[in-house]
């Protein structure tokens, strides 16, 4: 048998459930951090730590233009939604570009910064605990852009195929969250590599 | 020499081991009473709320809930932590922060894979495995205070009847503090897993009376034996790699990575109490240590039944 | 108000076996392929329940080297992989997939829903997670260990540094550790986001959070607690494999690096966890004890504000695994409070549990003498807790026998009592069979003696001063009498668990006919039919209460009268 009891409507009754794309999204963060500290706190407590070798002050030059690049690439994501939302596909478009060249400047960026510390100062991983926590926390940070990076290069394709449209705002909103969260992450490993450990 | 009673953690004979004893003894009363208490209640629900036929026909009054009597039971196990953690808080601050007395004697412990180094730093001395400690008297106490690091993985340095156990770890140093009141032999062993040998780890403490200490003391400051009638061992120690890992004062070995061995036979056992220390044993050790503790560090120098004798007659020496 | 009733074209009482023409190779496609919550659900209980006899296995074998002193049975070598993949296979292969199962099969169910969030990353995520448990039990016959019996992990269940470092364990025993346990983590990672995005995007109508069931509470407070616990390990075991293999210096004593640092990172991970493992137990609990008591769950916000601040102070209090690193007396008085504080809100579990029991017309069926059994041991478990979060105490205690009967009251007296009960009271719903009763009580009440003999025995080896992980004891420490009583009790469970795998097989082809609602319950899985369709509800129930069924029928006095 099976009978359910279908009581009539009461106020209290209606539920106004979030997406579940974007508490997806929202947990996924929240782990994604979880790991993000353990890297942190693992860069935090070594420094100074070091036995030999190069150290931050030494070898390290602060990233303003990369940075720049990488966190105003949130504003022209964040222009990109507001375009989707009002089905203007073309400005949409021109704004997610515009996000992905600035996420790529930012990756070159980065790897020019790599050789210059593994050719000319002699910094690996393997040098000594400013290396190996350098390069894993940055590491991650970069590689976190990377898949960043592969998704909204997906969209892009997508989109000039004209298979995006203005139905998938939430969508974009989604992965746009995502995106928010890498700069935001960079922003903390910004301050602790640059700021506070050099 | 017999241990002084089967190793048990609730026949303190040294201060610390003492205060965790009657911390338990009053932690077991609290918990003992929780324990009564509830599980009485459990006990008398499950018989006197049973139901009496299978399927009874009517539900009983159902209860949602009560604030009243929720909120006394948070209070009251609030007040049984607070209680509890304010007799705990006083032992932890009496052992961790006991000022040290003057007459303390130190003792740095190295912890090895599979075996222990003991250097007594005021006193020039370096042994392994069996370590000797001076009587403490309640008037005139003479602790021992251990400093604890390690040379290659985590350790732990447990005598339950003594203290309870800290780690060693390496790149750290940790202390603790006994002072036993009570000669006679205690047992332990290694309490944190280092590696395939770590059961074979053992403790030994000798608990020595002030006389008993300086005599111990005395021979571990003679130089090492020179017998001539043994010469053709110490030249098979010399030269087949002993030397590598093994020190005896007053010849060529000055090696780190093993047990010191100038004063071997000092010890009633070898291999951090893998086997009683007697000439047999001795052999069947160079001969094959994986007899007595597979997987040791300890490797089989393939030597002939000719240089193993001469080798045991020689070890047999170092007293 | 009048409530309507409709009655559900899809209730053709469907057995449970569909009656059609599939070969064994389309069913068997069929449940390879399924993104179906129930399916899958199944999938991850039949995963769990084979490793749990590998591990159960693994742990007899322990205990038979463990007879007595000196014994030959297994090597050092041998031994120390034994414990070590016994540790892990039951955490990981055996604690966390049967219980995120329980979650799949059942929070759609109970919340009115059709499917999880996220159908296909739940799908993924299970064989993410059986892929990982492959990987480790490859270890026994791949790579290339040094001491040939395989590459099996022999490090201990928490792989402490610098035991883990290439100089110390060479040969790919860690790296099969780290890497099958990132790989089932992240699809850990993956349930635990699907469960938090169903139960706040996929409750039916009338479903506030305040009247969802407490088992779909639980595993919520579960899942996102998970988010920030095996991350953590996750990141630690990058770590160790940066240091393994690129030459990294996180846990490398000799250029700086700290082995305090992993067990920190091990045990931030390591506590939660083991609150992760124990509250879908609670979890079950909650379902079956008012159901078998015949009464409304005594406290449901407290309950509900328990497991939260359980979550929550869990966070908090994990060097109590490290009392004996040399840390400050400052951090271990801490750490002391803290653990001593989780106590609290867990205690009132307990006697929520039992202020259901009170008053109550008890019905002893399979499930609820597992419950019985779990409150007993969990209450005596959550008490040898408060006595090792005594930090002088744990000095002595600490990696003794004393924490391993400590650890497995909890594992076993009250996780495994409650997946069996579990098992028992759902078997019905996913099979249309009911279990058989006389096998049941077989089953428990064997389990229950040799878990006695067992574990309570195991406390007296700590006092006696037996340090755990250790391939065999020495014959003048007198341990040798309580061994062997301790692996005969091991024995005994392990027929009692056969007798349940008999039951298990048995009863799916000749069980009683189960109905679709054979406890006379009340949450929304009941309503279904016995296995349900596989879209579970055919229009969306609307909900007025926390028991649905209770006021459907109990008309004259409905639930939704008296809750807050």
């Amino acid at each position: 048998m099976s009978t359910i009891s279908l009581a009539p409507l009461t106020p209290d009754q209606p539920l106004d459930l979030p997406s579940r794309g974007r508490v997806g999204m929202l947990s996924l963060i929240i782990g994604e951090s979880a790991i993000f500290t353990i890297f942190v706190v693992a860069y935090v407590f070594y420094i100074g730590k070091s036995l030999y070798g190069p150290t931050p002050a030494q070898v390290l030059e602060v990233p303003i233009f990369n940075t720049v690049c990488l966190l105003s690439s949130s504003f022209f994501i964040w222009l990109a939604e507001g375009s989707i939302e009002k089905n203007r596909m073309r400005r949409f478009l021109l704004w997610w570009s515009t996000t992905i060249c600035l996420g790529i400047v930012f990756l070159v960026g980065t790897a020019r910064e790599w050789l210059k510390l593994i050719y000319h100062d002699g910094l690996t991983i393997r040098t000594n605990l400013f290396g190996t926590t350098f390069y894993s926390l940055v590491g991650l940070h970069a590689t976190h852009v990377v898949v960043g990076l592969l998704m909204l290069l997906l969209v892009l394709v997508f989109t000039l195929t004209g298979h995006v449209k203005e139905s998938h705002t939430e969508r974009i909103q989604v992965l746009a969250l995502y995106w928010h969260f890498v700069d935001a992450v960079w922003v903390v490993v910004f301050t602790v590599v640059y700021i506070i450990g050099r | 020499m017999r241990p002084s009673s089967p190793i048990n953690i609730f026949a303190p004979a040294s201060t610390p081991a003492s205060e965790i004893y009657h911390l338990a003894l009053f932690v077991f009363v609290i918990t003992g009473a929780m324990f009564v208490v509830v599980a009485g209640l459990l006990c008398f629900a499950v018989f006197r709320f049973r139901a009496r036929k299978v399927y009874e026909a009517c539900e009983p009054p159902q209860i949602y809930g009560s604030n009243q009597i929720e909120l006394a039971w948070t209070v009251i196990p609030v007040l049984t932590v607070v209680v509890l953690f304010l007799a705990t808080a006083r032992v932890i601050f009496a052992i961790q922060d006991a000022p040290k007395p003057p007459a303390a004697l130190d003792v740095t412990v190295i912890g090895h894979q599979f075996w222990w180094e003991y250097r007594y730093p005021s006193l020039g001395i370096i042994t392994a495995n069996e370590l000797h400690v001076p009587l403490s008297h309640p008037n005139r106490p003479t602790s021992t205070y251990l400093k604890l690091t390690s040379a290659d993985v985590d350790h732990s340095f447990w005598v339950p009847q003594l203290a309870g156990k800290t780690d060693l770890i390496p790149n750290r140093v940790n202390e603790m503090w006994i002072d036993p009141q009570r000669p006679g032999l205690y047992l332990g062993q290694c309490a944190q897993f280092c590696g395939i040998e770590h059961a074979k780890m053992l403790l030994r403490v000798y608990v020595d009376t002030p006389e008993q200490f300086e005599a111990w003391v005395k021979d571990q400051h003679r130089p090492g034996n020179q017998d001539p009638s043994v010469a053709a061992g110490r030249r098979v120690f010399e030269t087949q790699a002993c030397m590598n890992c093994h020190t005896v004062i007053g010849t060529a070995a000055t090696g780190r990575f093993g047990p010191d061995l100038t004063h071997f036979m000092s010890r009633s056992t070898l291999a951090a109490g893998a086997a009683v220390n007697n000439a047999p044993n001795i052999r069947e050790w160079l001969k094959s240590p994986d007899h007595f503790k597979q997987g040791s560090l300890m490797p089989a120098m393939q030597l002939s039944d000719q240089q193993l004798d001469e080798l045991v007659a020689y070890l047999s020496t170092l007293h | 108000m009048a409530d309507q009733v409709l009655t559900i074209p899809d209730s053709l009482n469907v057995s449970s076996r569909q009656i059609t023409d599939e070969t064994f190779l389309e069913r068997l496609h069929d449940w390879v392929v399924t993104v179906d919550h129930k399916k899958l659900g199944i999938l991850y209980v039949l995963y769990s329940v084979f490793f749990l006899f590998v591990a159960g296995a693994e742990a007899l074998c322990i205990r038979i080297q463990l007879l007595r002193a000196h014994n030959h049975f297994l090597s050092a070598a041998v031994f120390n992989r034994f414990f070590t993949m016994h540790g892990t296979t039951m955490v990981f292969l055996v604690g966390m997939p049967i219980l995120f199962g329980f979650a799949n099969y059942l929070i759609p169910l109970m919340i009115g829903a059709r499917d999880m969030a996220f159908p296909r990353l739940n799908a993924f995520s299970f064989w993410l997670t059986a892929f990982g448990g492959l990987l480790l039990y490859f270890s026994f016959i791949g790579g290339f260990g040094l001491y040939g019996v395989g590459s099996a992990p022999d490090v201990g269940w928490f792989a402490y540094a610098p035991l883990t470092a290439r100089a110390f364990s060479p040969g790919h025993s860690t790296d099969y550790w780290a890497l099958a346990l990132i790989v089932s983590g992240f699809g850990t990672l993956g349930t635990a986001i699907n469960i938090i995005a169903t139960v706040l995007s996929m409750r039916c109508r009338g479903m506030t959070l305040w009247r969802m069931p407490l088992f779909a509470w639980l595993m919520f407070v579960v899942s996102g607690l998970t988010l920030i616990t095996i991350t953590p390990l996750t990141a630690a075991q990058i770590m160790l494999l940066i240091d393994r293999y690129l030459g990294g210096h996180f846990f490398d004593t000799q250029a700086g690096g700290s082995a305090v640092v992993w067990m920190h990172f091990f045990w931030i991970f390591g506590h939660p966890e083991v609150y992760v493992l124990v509250m879908p137990a609670f979890a079950i609990a909650n379902e079956i004890i008012p159901v078998f008591s015949r009464k409304a769950i005594f406290g449901y916000p407290a309950m509900v504000a328990a497991s939260a601040a359980i979550a929550f102070v869990s966070l908090g209090v994990w060097a109590h695994h490290m009392f004996t690193v040399g840390m400050t007396s400052v951090s271990n008085a801490f750490f002391t409070l803290s653990t001593m504080l989780v106590g609290v809100p867990t205690g009132i579990k307990i006697f929520n549990w039992l202020a259901t029991m009170w008053g109550g017309r008890i019905r002893f069926a399979t499930p609820m003498l597992f419950c019985t059994g779990f409150l007993f041991q969990f209450l005596l478990a959550g008490l040898t807790g408060i006595m090792l979060s005594v930090s002088p105490l744990d000095w002595q205690l600490h990696n003794s026998y004393f924490v391993i009967a400590h650890f497995h009251y909890v594992l076993v007296g009250a996780i495994v009592f409650n997946i069996f009960a579990a098992i028992y009271y759902w078997y019905p719903k996913a099979t249309g069979r009911m279990l058989g009763e006389t096998l049941g009580k077989w089953h428990f009440w064997l389990f229950l003696i040799g878990f006695h003999i067992t574990f309570d025995t195991m406390h007296f080896l700590g006092f006696m001063g037996m340090p755990r992980s250790i391939y065999t004891f020495e014959p003048d420490r007198g341990w040798d009498r309580l061994n062997m009583i301790v692996s005969i009790g091991g024995f005994i469970q392990g027929i009692a668990v056969l007798i349940f795998a008999v039951n298990l097989v048995w009863s799916y082809y000749r069980g009683q006919p189960a109905g679709d609602d054979p406890w006379d319950a009340w949450t929304l899985e009941w309503t279904t039919s016995s296995p349900p369709p596989e879209y579970n509800f055919a229009t969306e129930p609307v909900v007025r209460s926390r028991r649905p069924l209770w006021d459907l029928k109990h008309p004259e006095d409905p639930d939704w009268r008296y809750e807050q």
